[in-house]
C-alpha cells in the first residue's frame, strides 16, 4: 500500500502541472464556485478556458487524436482532473456534452458525423444537453411519450421533455423518443440527435427550491430531424440511451458543497447556550459520523483508483457515492442552520451561513438528480447484490396498454 | 496510487479462508457457545501452528517478521468465520504491545513463547460498570506488585499472562502479571457471547514486570488501543460481510406473497444500507490498514474512522441480518444470533462506539481539520 504515483503517472502528473501553472492561477481556497451561465462574462470566460484546454491537448485527453484528444488512460484523466481542480477555473458547463453526449456520438455517429461534431463539442465551441425526462418519465425514464413519426427521410418530434440542463444555452441535444407506442415499452423507441435551433423547438427555465434556474422544460413542436441524425437503428433508443446513463452514472459523483469541516469550524465558534457549539456532545457525535462518511467515500475513491493504475476493472464501490454525500450534505445543512436557533430563518451575508442554507436547499435536488436515492438502492441491490428484481406491470405489453395513472 | 493490499496478502486471505472454512469455524463457535467451553482448543493449536500468532514478531524471536498488513487479511478472516479463539487478546493486545513497548529482554523472554503458544496474553483493564479511565482505575501498583480487582477480562481461561492497566504513585502503568502466581484468582463471568469467555481475575500481591515507565502508561495504553482498533475493525468489516451475505441468500431463496422476499423494495434497500455502511467501513480500514503499516501520524484518527464506522456496519448488518430472517432470524439454531453476539463484543472491546466518536472529534481538534 501506498500513495505515490509510478513513475509515469508522476511524470504524466508534472506535466499537467506545468502546463497549468502557466495558463491558471491555483485556488486560494475550496470554497466551490456557483457559476452562473447565464451571465455573458461567465459564459465567454469558460468557453475560453475549454479552447485554451483544446489547443493544448487537454480538453477531452482520453478521446483519440483525431477528434482532439490525446489518447490518454483513465488514470491519466484522473490525474488531469485532480490537478485542474487545484486551480481557479470555469467549470461545469460543458460536462453533460462531455461526459454523456461525448461517449454516445462516439460510439454511435458516423465517421463523418464524428469529425464534424466532437472536436467543436471538446473545444467548447459548440455546446451540448441531454434531452431524456418528461413530465410522465422521471425514474422510470423508458416511460416516455415524445413521439416521433417518420415521413421520408426525416423524423417530424412532438412532446415534451423536463430537466433538461443548459438547454437555453445549447447548440444540439441528445434526445431519444418514441417511435412505436404499439410496441413494447423498451423496444419502441429511437434516439436521434438535434440541432436546439430546429424551429418548433421552445425552451422555458424551471424554477427551482432553492430559486435559481439551471434546469429546463423543452417543448418540441413538429420538429424535424433528418434520418442521418438518428444513432443507433429504429428500435435502439434504449439500449443508447442505457449507454448514456452508465456514463451519467460515472459523472455524477459527489455533492459539492457545505461538509464536515465546514460544520467542524463552524461549530469550534459557534455559541451554543454560552459555550461554543463543539463541547456539545451531540454536535460532536454528528461531526464523528459525517467525518467517517466523507473518508469512506475519499477512500473508496482510492481504492477505485488503485485498481485503475493496475489497469483493473474497479469494484461496484464507488455505486454508494451520491447516496452518502448527499445525505451528508442535507444532514449539514440542518446543523448549521439549527445552530443559530431562530436566527437560521434570516438570510445574511455570513458565508459559512450562506453554505449551510445552500446546502438544505440544494440537497434535496441531489438526492434526486441522477438517480434518485431509491433508485440507486434499488440498482445497488440488483446489480451489486444480485437481487431479483420487482415483478413489473409493464413488461410484454403494448406501450399504450401500459397503466399511467392520470399524469 | 496503490491503495490495496499486494498479491501475497490477498493469497495469504485466502489461505486464510480456506483454512477456517475447512476447519469449520463457525461450526466450532456455535459449539463452544453451547458449551461454555469459551474457547477452541484444538482451533487454536491449528492457527499456532500456521504460525498466524507469530506474523508480526521478529524472525529473531521466533516469529515471521511481516508486516501489519499481513496481520489485517487474517483478522478479516478470524472476523467472517467468528473465529472462537483469543487471537485478538493475545495477539493484537498482548503480543503488539511487547513488540513496541517491551524491553530487550522482555522481548527475548515472552515473544519466542507468544508465538509458540506456551503463553497467550489478554489486557485486564476494567474495574467497574462504567468505562475505565485515566482517573478512575484503581488498581494498585507499588514496588513491584499488583493488588485489585479487573472485570470483563477475555480470554482470561486459556490466558497465561495479563497486561494490567493500574495506578501507581504518579501516574497510570502498565504491568504484566504471569496469571499462574498463587495471588491471582480468576472467575468466570456470564456474558452475552460465551464462544469468548470473559472473567474477574483479583489480584493479590501478584509481581509484575512494567512495560514502559510507571507515569505515562495511559498513553501507552491509547496507542495500544489505537493499534488494535485498526485490527479489530478488520474483524468486524469480516463478521459485517458474513452477515451481509447471509442476508443476500436468504432473501433470494425465501418466498412471500408468491415471489421473493428480496424482490421487495423494503427488503433491497435495508440490504443496500448494509452494503454502503460496510463500503465505507472497508474503504476506511484500508486506510487505517495503511496508517498502521506506515507508522503514520495520521494513526490516531485513521483507526477512530475505522473503527467508528466498522462498529456502525456490523451492527447494522448482524441485526439486520435477523430481521431480513424474520422469525428464523430469531431462533438459536440460526447462526444470526452468533453474528450479533460477535459485533456487540467486538464493539465494546477497546470501549465504546460513543467513546471511539469523542476519540475521533479529539483527535480531529488535535490536527485542525481544516
Amino acid at each position: 500500500m501506498d500513495f505515490n504515483d509510478t513513475k509515469e503517472e508522476a511524470k504524466f502528473r508534472k506535466k499537467c502541472r506545468d502546463w497549468l501553472e502557466k495558463n491558471a492561477t491555483p485556488k486560494e481556497d475550496s470554497t466551490p464556485q456557483n457559476d452562473d451561465f447565464a451571465n455573458k462574462d461567465k459564459m465567454k470566460a469558460a468557453k475560453a478556458w475549454q479552447k485554451k484546454k483544446y489547443d493544448a491537448g487537454w480538453a477531452m485527453l482520453h478521446w483519440p487524436k483525431e477528434y482532439g484528444g490525446i489518447g490518454a488512460s483513465s488514470m491519466e484523466r484522473i490525474i488531469w482532473a485532480n490537478e485542474e481542480s487545484k486551480f481557479d477555473v470555469p467549470k461545469g458547463i460543458f460536462e453533460i456534452g462531455l461526459g454523456m453526449c461525448g461517449p454516445v456520438m462516439m460510439e454511435y455517429a458516423t465517421e463523418e458525423q464524428k469529425e464534424r461534431y466532437l472536436p467543436p463539442m471538446a473545444e467548447g465551441k459548440e455546446i451540448w444537453c441531454q434531452l431524456f425526462s418528461e413530465p410522465s418519465a422521471g425514474s422510470d425514464v423508458a416511460g416516455l411519450r415524445s413521439k416521433a413519426v417518420q415521413k421520408g427521410d426525416k423524423w417530424i418530434i412532438n412532446g415534451q421533455k423536463v430537466w433538461t440542463s443548459g438547454a437555453h444555452f445549447s447548440d444540439y441535444g441528445i434526445l431519444v423518443v418514441r417511435h412505436d407506442p404499439n410496441m413494447e415499452k423498451h423496444k419502441g423507441m429511437t434516439f436521434f440527435f438535434v440541432d436546439m435551433k430546429s424551429p418548433g423547438i421552445e425552451v422555458k427555465p424551471i424554477k427551482q427550491i432553492t430559486g435559481g434556474s439551471s434546469f429546463n422544460e423543452v417543448y418540441f413542436t413538429d420538429v424535424e430531424i433528418p434520418d442521418s441524425q438518428r444513432l443507433g437503428e429504429i428500435g435502439d433508443g434504449w439500449k443508447v440511451a442505457i449507454t448514456t446513463l452508465m456514463n451519467e452514472r460515472l459523472a455524477v459523483g459527489d455533492a459539492g458543497g457545505a461538509d464536515v469541516e465546514d460544520a467542524f469550524r463552524w461549530a469550534k465558534t459557534q455559541d451554543n447556550l454560552g459555550e461554543p457549539l463543539l463541547n456539545n456532545k451531540a454536535a460532536r457525535e454528528s461531526i464523528a459520523d459525517w467525518y467517517c462518511e466523507k473518508s469512506g467515500l475519499k477512500n473508496t475513491k482510492l481504492r477505485t483508483m488503485s485498481a485503475l493504475s493496475r489497469g483493473d476493472t474497479p469494484g461496484p464501490e464507488a455505486s454508494i457515492t451520491k447516496i452518502v454525500s448527499a445525505g451528508k450534505l442535507q444532514n449539514i445543512g440542518n446543523f448549521g442552520i439549527d445552530s443559530l436557533d431562530m436566527a437560521g430563518m434570516l438570510r445574511t451575508d455570513n458565508a459559512d451561513v450562506k453554505g449551510f442554507q445552500n446546502a438544505w436547499l440544494g440537497a434535496p435536488g441531489m438526492r434526486i438528480a441522477g438517480g434518485t436515492d431509491e433508485i440507486l438502492r434499488n440498482i445497488i441491490a440488483e446489480r451489486v447484490l444480485g437481487l431479483p428484481q420487482d415483478p413489473r406491470a409493464d413488461k410484454g405489453v403494448a406501450f399504450k396498454d401500459i397503466p399511467s395513472g392520470n399524469s | 496510487m496503490n491503495l490495496d493490499f499486494s498479491d501475497d496478502q490477498k493469497f495469504l486471505q485466502e489461505e486464510a479462508r480456506k483454512f477456517l472454512e475447512k476447519e469449520n469455524a463457525l461450526l466450532r463457535n456455535r459449539t463452544v457457545l453451547e458449551n461454555q467451553s469459551y474457547f477452541d482448543q484444538e482451533l487454536w493449536s491449528k492457527i499456532v501452528e500456521l504460525g498466524w500468532t507469530g506474523i508480526r514478531v521478529p524472525e529473531e524471536f521466533g516469529g515471521l517478521g511481516l508486516g501489519h498488513l499481513e496481520l489485517c487479511v487474517i483478522a478479516e478472516e478470524l472476523g467472517r468465520f467468528l473465529a472462537p479463539v483469543p487471537f485478538s487478546s493475545s495477539v493484537y493486545l498482548f503480543t503488539e504491545a511487547v513488540i513496541k513497548y517491551g524491553s530487550e529482554e522482555m522481548k527475548k523472554s515472552l515473544l519466542p513463547k507468544l508465538v509458540s503458544g506456551d503463553i497467550v496474553g489478554t489486557l485486564a483493564v476494567t474495574e467497574d460498570l462504567f468505562a475505565p479511565s485515566k482517573e478512575n482505575i484503581a488498581l494498585a501498583y507499588d514496588s513491584g506488585k499488583i493488588n485489585g480487582k479487573k472485570i470483563a477480562v477475555p480470554d482470561a481461561s486459556i490466558a497465561t499472562h495479563a497486561l494490567v492497566v493500574a495506578k501507581s504513585s504518579d501516574g497510570i502503568s502498565l504491568q504484566i502479571a504471569d496469571l499462574s502466581d498463587q495471588g491471582v484468582s480468576i472467575e468466570h463471568q456470564e456474558n452475552i457471547d460465551e464462544s469468548r469467555g470473559h472473567f474477574s481475575i483479583i489480584f493479590n500481591d501478584v509481581k509484575t514486570e512494567g512495560i514502559g515507565d510507571e507515569i505515562s502508561g495511559w498513553d501507552i495504553y491509547e496507542s495500544i488501543i489505537n493499534q488494535a482498533a485498526v485490527l479489530f475493525a478488520y474483524e468486524q468489516i469480516g463478521g459485517s460481510q458474513a452477515s451481509l451475505d447471509m442476508a443476500v441468500n436468504y432473501a433470494k431463496e425465501r418466498y412471500a406473497f408468491g415471489r421473493p422476499i428480496g424482490s421487495y423494495q423494503a427488503i433491497k434497500h435495508k440490504l443496500a444500507d448494509m452494503y454502503i455502511a460496510l463500503t465505507l467501513a472497508k474503504s476506511n480500514c484500508y486506510y487505517a490498514a495503511w496508517a498502521l503499516s506506515t507508522d503514520s501520524a495520521d494513526l490516531p484518527s485513521a483507526s477512530a474512522t475505522a473503527r467508528v464506522s466498522a462498529i456502525k456496519a456490523y451492527q447494522l448488518c448482524s441485526q439486520e441480518n435477523i430481521q431480513t430472517h424474520g422469525g428464523n432470524g430469531f431462533t438459536w439454531e440460526y447462526d444470526c444470533h452468533m453474528f450479533y453476539r460477535r459485533s456487540k463484543l467486538l464493539s465494546l472491546n477497546l470501549g465504546s462506539l460513543s467513546n471511539w466518536r469523542e476519540k475521533l472529534v479529539t483527535s480531529l481538534e488535535q490536527s485542525n481539520i481544516n
